[in-house]
């Protein structure tokens, strides 16, 4: 009774193929998601997540249905929203598993909502392949639950990437010794924070100016004022949306002239190149693509199409990059038997619009860190493990004036 | 204490034995409908507990997210070295010390100014343990990992109800509720009688204070990973005040009233219209606020009082008198 | 001086968030929880108007002041008049209208989700250096600052100097007296409030300019209002503005001084000087 299909997107697709092929006379293949429509994490999940399920449904059902074994099935999403809360999360999951019986589960949006869910996912044998989280203490929790994947590999590789990019840039020559660093005091720029410090202590590099400031805090202007007093020569924020978007207005206005310019969540939004224009050109954030990957070229095109949105340059492809791995392994088992899909996750390798993925104790070592705008495109510039096509970083010009 | 009337003897004995039916219920079901009871358990207790202060003084607190994260934090502080029932403990000192020290700064003060006041204190709380764990603390999420299943968390909240109800029933009965009773009815007059009005909140506002941070303790292995944003969150408080009101607070039992039909038809809006959730709720609530004004409780003693309207007698404590 | 500067710029800011609510609270008597709803409706409107139609967005407040004034004054008389004629106190009421507004703040956040989801939003507008004595800032806050001073300025002309602010003054000291001297305090409250949901709007509108905002934003400046507000004493346009002034330059203090993430204590600490020393607001007078 407390069931509630999500037939829309499946019809819609049905209708568009122009007509009911013998594959939809199957059942359809039930895949349950909970993630964030509303609160504090909405804004994040519906940039990121949502548009991603939707255009891999809607893409999946064209093309006939989800392969299992020899049959196609169309699949068939059943979405709730956790509000952005722990509890309602929790109790998603339950309602997916035991109510609606899905027969696959894609985990929710955040480092925290996953690590929430984890332990009940993992009760109900679910695969959970996170492309929105991750942690540092990644090992440990592996083992606790080894059905969780992370693509996003541990915060570590994440955060020292602009380190690395850093010291190239130096030890090259081009760029000075001085380095301010901020970050927003929550679990994201905290985690980034405690390796991205040490990290450039041991480049050498000598930490002019730090200091933290509150998560939605969008009046950085003293921020950016005390940074630039201390006369760095590259300046590093690991930031979010809101204040993503402050920090690069200030730093315009008040000309924070630096060589590297280096902002985090946010920076990757389509968004971000549209609002700065010709002065992102240089800005270097954190992720990144193979942007002349045709493969991510031609996702993107369809991302638009369908959702009506624009991908951004980090996190939409890893999204979809999650779910097209659920899909291969399903293709790959020939069945939806959890045990043997969470087998074939950790040991498969899968094509996916981010390249070929394969989990090394289910952790995703191979990831863009540093991206660099230029001319509207972000180009990958510094990735971890064996990540093909990074373009050599460039010097920041001087903020235009405007 | 001696003289109980039979009614509430009655009264004490259904509502243990429900109780006692109660925590059977895991044998019966896991997954999806223990997962919801937990919720409807988890704000019984916090909304009683709420109510055990708001309820006689008038006062709206929204500090409930305050006091849950501070019992969530006791947990996830200390889970690698001490017992779980040592944090319980802890969770209840911190509990009652923080609702002493916001008791005693804004208490004396009028109502407006304490609601806003508890408004902020999650925030404030939040943003404090983030500043810490920033500067001192390196990681700011903390992992609680435990054996507990939700069935666990179930008994566990089940028996914290319980023992909400026993203390809101020994403070109607003692001395601390006759004063309090006095000063819901006129501050005015409570005072002049003789009533130490400031301490009698504060106390009552630790007590409250206390048992939410213990749900909150409850809960922390469930979220298994702590952070700031998830354990002060404000709408927390603001959902506490939503079903305490709905159900009506001039009752004991009043919230219960309040929380079971609440979750239950919440859970089931969020779970039919995923992506409507937001405005059926507005709806909802303000079909509540005019179609049952005194909320539910309030409308059945309505009823109960026009069917006997012939007795005057009857001492009414309607909202009119109340000030 | 920078940070005087840039803490007077913020503390304009603030002012436009707390002077719409002031009204509301302080005449009216309606603690709007769905305060910072309207305020980011107007973001989102702002938006709107201005990429898919070309419309600056200070132009935009022509219609959405206006526009926001009669919304505001429909939600008032058909939903709060009816809790207003049925508390018998004002403690009745304060209970009754949180509870309703915050149905309201749920009711506006669906509907904006269902208009336009719930990502970040920004446009650039007025994203220009603007120099005031060798240091810069956005053009953008500083033509907000000016607009807040313009707004407060009127407010308080209005309100002092013509017989209708009078009135609404009366009302907000006690509505009864009011009505004593033949003052139309149903008429009187609806104005205020729908005058209040006006400026709420022109800020959100002027803050879009600078800000990145979403759906789910609105209670981070309900809360910060509310604070105003009660520092200010209820009702008070000149202690609100005052408040906000004096909120906006310590906050810049203590990022700038001390540490960014104690700003929200040094908030908290402020309003709790504040309640302790001056419970009445800062121009309130203690009541007899």
């Amino acid at each position: 009774m407390l069931r509630r299909s999500f037939n829309v997107l499946m019809l819609s697709a049905a209708l568009a193929a122009g007509t009911f092929s013998a594959a939809f006379a199957q059942d359809p293949v039930r895949i349950g998601v909970s993630a964030s429509k509303t609160g504090p994490l909405a804004g994040g999940a519906s940039g990121v997540l949502w548009p991603n399920i939707k255009l891999w449904a809607e893409k999946v059902n064209k093309a006939g249905g989800l392969k299992v074994g020899d049959q196609m099935r169309p699949i068939e999403i059943v979405e709730y929203d956790d509000k952005s809360s722990p509890e309602e999360a929790v109790k998603n999951i339950q309602r997916l598993a035991t109510q609606d019986q899905v027969d696959l589960i894609i985990p929710p949006y955040s480092t925290g909502l996953n690590l929430a869910t984890a332990p009940l996912i993992a009760k109900y044998g679910y695969p959970q392949v996170v492309s929105t989280g991750n942690a540092n203490d990644l090992d440990q929790f592996v083992k606790r639950w080894p059905n969780t994947f992370w693509l996003l590999g541990p915060a570590q590789g994440i955060a020292d990437g602009i380190v690395g990019t850093l010291k190239d840039l130096r030890d090259a020559g081009k760029i000075g010794n001085r380095v301010a660093v901020v970050n927003v005091s929550d679990a994201f720029g905290l985690e980034m924070i405690k390796t991205g410090k040490p990290a450039l202590k041991q480049a050498g590099f000598d930490i002019v100016y730090e200091t933290s400031y509150p998560l939605g805090n969008q009046d950085v202007a003293p921020v950016i004022a005390s940074a630039k007093a201390a006369n760095p020569d590259a300046f590093i924020a690991y930031s979010y949306p809101p204040d993503t978007f402050a920090l690069t207005e200030q730093a315009q206005l008040q000309k924070l002239d630096v060589k590297a310019f280096f902002v985090s969540v946010g920076g990757n939004l389509d968004g971000y190149g549209k609002r700065f224009g010709a002065a992102a050109n240089g800005v270097l954030i954190m992720g990144g693509v193979n942007a002349s990957d045709p493969v991510f070229q031609a996702y993107r095109k369809e991302h638009l199409a369908v959702t009506g949105q624009e991908a951004d340059w980090w996190a939409s492809p890893v999204a979809y990059a999650s779910l097209e791995i659920l899909q291969q392994a399903v293709e790959h088992v020939g069945s939806l038997d959890k045990q043997a899909l969470n087998k074939e996750i950790q040991s498969g390798t899968f094509k996916t619009v981010i390249g070929d993925i394969h989990f090394e104790n289910n952790i995703n070592n191979n990831n863009w860190t540093v991206g660099q705008w230029s001319d509207g495109v972000v180009h990958g510039v510094r990735a971890t493990g064996n990540i093909q096509g990074a373009q050599p970083p460039v010097l920041k010009p001087a903020w235009p004036s405007n | 204490m001696m003289n109980i009337p039979r009614n509430e003897l009655l009264a004490l004995g259904a509502g243990l034995a429900g109780a006692a039916v109660l925590a059977f219920l895991p044998l019966v079901t896991e997954g999806f409908w223990l997962s919801l009871s937990v919720n409807i358990m988890l704000y019984a207790a916090i909304c009683t507990a709420w109510a055990l202060f708001s309820g006689p003084t008038y006062l709206v607190s929204l500090a409930s997210a305050a006091f849950f994260g501070v019992g969530t934090y006791s947990v996830a502080i200390f889970i690698d070295v001490l017992p779980f029932p040592a944090l319980i403990l802890i969770a209840v000192v911190a509990g009652a010390l923080l609702a002493t020290l916001v008791g005693l700064a804004t208490l004396r003060l009028s109502g407006v100014y304490f609601v806003i006041f508890t408004l902020g204190l999650a925030e404030l709380l939040g943003q404090i343990v983030t500043w810490v764990q920033t500067n001192f603390g390196g990681t700011i999420g903390l992992y609680v990992f435990t054996d507990f299943t939700e069935t666990h968390l179930y008994w566990m909240l089940l028996a914290l109800t319980v023992v909400v109800f026993v203390t809101g029933w020994l403070i109607n009965r003692s001395r601390l509720g006759l004063a309090l009773r006095i000063i819901g009815n006129d501050e005015a007059v409570a005072r002049h009688v003789g009533v130490d009005t400031a301490r009698t909140r504060v106390i009552l506002f630790a007590v409250s204070g206390a048992f939410i941070a213990v749900a909150g303790a409850i809960m922390a292995p469930r979220y298994g990973y702590i952070t700031p944003d998830a354990a002060f969150n404000p709408m927390t408080s603001f959902l506490v005040v939503i079903m305490a009101l709905l159900g009506g607070t001039r009752r004991l039992w009043g919230p219960l009233v309040g929380v079971v039909p609440f979750t239950v038809v919440m859970d089931f809006i969020s779970g039919h219209f995923p992506n409507q959730t937001a405005v059926i709720m507005g709806l909802a609530f303000l079909a509540i606020v005019y179609v049952l004004p005194d909320g539910v409780t309030g409308q059945l003693e309505t009823l109960f009082r026009r069917r006997r309207s012939i007795d005057k007698s009857l001492p009414a404590t309607t909202a009119e008198e109340g000030r | 001086m920078l940070i005087l500067l840039t803490g007077l710029l913020l503390g304009g800011t603030y002012t436009l968030i707390a002077l719409g609510l002031t009204l509301q609270y302080g005449v009216a008597r309606i603690m709007n929880l769905a305060n910072g709803e309207t305020l980011v409706a107007a973001c989102f409107v702002t938006f709107w108007l201005y990429t898919g139609f070309g419309i600056d967005p200070l132009l935009g407040l022509l219609v959405i002041g206006p526009g926001a004034f009669v919304v505001n004054w429909l939600i008032y008389t058909w939903l709060m008049q009816p809790l207003v004629k049925r508390a018998s106190n004002r403690g009745m009421l304060e209970v009754d209208s949180i509870l309703a507004t915050f149905g309201l703040l749920f009711l506006f956040q669906g509907l904006m989700l269902q208009a336009f989801g719930g990502s970040y939003f920004n446009y650039e507008f007025l994203a220009q250096p603007f120099s005031i004595m060798g240091n810069s800032f956005g053009l953008n806050r500083v033509v907000a600052f000016v607009a807040a001073a313009v707004i407060a300025t009127g407010l308080y002309v209005f309100l002092y100097h013509t017989d209708r602010g009078t009135a609404v003054r009366a009302v907000a000291v006690d509505p009864r007296a009011a009505r004593l001297v033949a003052i139309d305090v149903r008429k009187t409250a609806a104005f205020a409030f729908a005058l209040g949901g006006a400026i709420t709007a022109c800020a959100g509108t002027l803050l879009s300019t600078f800000y990145t905002f979403n759906t789910s934003m609105g209670v981070i400046f309900t809360m910060k209002a509310l604070i105003i507000v009660i520092m200010g004493g209820v009702g008070d346009v000149r202690g609100a503005v005052l408040a906000a002034l004096v909120l906006g330059v310590t906050e810049t203090l203590v990022a700038s001084l001390l540490d960014p993430g104690l700003t929200l204590a040094a908030n908290y600490a402020l309003f709790i000087v504040v309640l302790l020393f001056r419970p009445q607001g800062i121009f309130g007078k203690r009541p007899a």
